[in-house]
């Protein structure tokens, strides 16, 4: 396999990612790229195309009106937030006050949709973070995995866990940089206890749902991903951890 | 995953234990249940003393292969590597075909506790998953320094 551009770190001697990163949807999209196309123009075209995805999905959901969004949402989506609000006994809804708010669930899902270019990459290794939930392919399992860094919630220039991933995806959710933007949809309020969820998986649309899910139900998180058979970190609010080791899924 | 490698590790055990029969009664050993089979020839002599020069063999040791078993979790099989009459190599070359995404995310995703704090200089982190980034937080964040120390 031919890799470029070789440049060594100082850690392991290995050719360092390919990197890019451009604003969309209010938030940082970033890409790490490894392999045969890390930087050639099939690279290039497929990041182009990954953009392409998210900026048509944030296109569409930043200028929905209320007689408008049914036809415009994919029918997937709409279904995903339903069982998302089920699987949540409530906490998580993407009809808040009676209007339909999908961005709880469109970011992860518009994010795979996005990584789908890359992966048609050949040969070639990525990871791809949209506003810090992300999803990565190794395709050689020999290969070393991507280490994730989890943010610190109550400061964010610090990590509380490296995750080592070849392949799947880890979203987070929490209250750090925007505050409390995560309400319980039950109480309408912010979910206290716990200040950031880690799920580990295969789906970004299934760990992004489900971080947002179980943050929103506060004290009862650990129990609930935990009955979904989920790998997750979670930080409570006096900073002690709680680590879920299971069978990944979704 | 984890209960898959109990269930491997277990197996490679009950493996070493049909080791252990064999080599003490020379006969064949039937392996009962849903568990891997003993080793795929039926003439093995004891591995501590005889390793075997036909079959598979791998460097100074000796492989067995065990049977391919149905598990809750698809198809599994064991191979484990002798030598001297230790196990020195355990492989898996059938893993459950379901999803192949599963076994990789499994064996090594687990989050690592650290307490490091994040520099440029630091090339063992490739991305960072934190709650919301936005693009006003982005400047001062710890991925926009990933960003900056590798963009192309």
């Amino acid at each position: 396999m031919t890799l470029t551009p070789a440049i060594p770190s100082a850690a392991s001697g290995a050719p360092r990612p390919v990197r890019h990163v451009e604003q969309v949807m209010g938030m940082p999209i970033s890409v790490a790229l490894r392999g045969r196309h890390a930087a050639d123009a099939r690279a290039h075209a497929a990041w182009t195309a990954a953009l392409a995805v998210l900026r048509e999905a944030d296109r569409v959901f930043s200028a929905y009106r209320a007689d408008s969004v049914i036809s415009r949402l994919d029918r997937g989506e709409l279904a995903l937030g339903e069982r998302a609000r089920r699987d949540s006994d409530g906490a998580f809804d993407v009809r808040r006050g009676g209007r339909l708010d999908p961005s709880g669930v469109v970011k992860g899902w518009a994010a795979e949709r996005a990584a789908a270019h890359l992966a048609q990459l050949p040969d070639t290794d990525f990871c791809l973070s949209a506003g810090g939930d992300l999803t990565c392919r190794t395709l050689n399992p020999d290969d070393p995995p991507w280490r994730i860094g989890i943010e610190d919630p109550h400061d964010p220039s610090r990590l509380v866990a490296v995750v080592p991933i070849h392949t799947g995806a880890v979203a987070t959710s929490g209250t750090a940089r925007r505050g409390a933007h995560v309400l319980d949809a039950r109480t309408g309020r912010a979910p206290s206890g716990i200040a950031s969820v880690t799920v580990i998986g295969t789906s970004l649309t299934g760990v992004d749902i489900d971080a947002t899910a179980a943050f929103a139900r506060g004290p009862d998180a650990a129990r609930w991903l935990d009955i979904r058979g989920r790998t997750a970190l979670i930080v409570r609010t006096d900073g002690s951890t709680v680590l879920l080791s299971h069978d990944s899924d979704g | 995953m984890r209960r898959l490698l109990t269930w491997i590790l277990s197996t490679v055990a009950v493996v070493v234990l049909l080791f252990g029969y064999k080599t003490s009664t020379g006969g064949a050993v039937q392996p009962t249940g849903t568990v891997v089979a003993a080793p795929g020839t039926g003439t093995t002599t004891a591995p501590a003393t005889a390793p075997a020069t036909s079959g598979s063999t791998a460097g100074t040791g000796r492989t067995y292969t065990g049977a391919a078993a149905q598990t809750h979790w698809g198809t599994v099989q064991v191979s484990i590597t002798v030598t001297d009459g230790k196990i020195t190599d355990v492989t898996v070359p059938l893993y459950p075909s379901g999803n192949d995404k599963d076994q990789r995310i499994n064996a090594r995703a687990l989050p690592i506790l650290t307490q490091n704090t994040l520099t440029n200089q630091n090339a063992d982190i490739d991305m960072i998953s934190g709650a919301t980034v936005t693009s006003d937080g982005y400047v001062q964040s710890l991925q926009s320094a990933l960003d900056q120390a590798g963009l192309a």
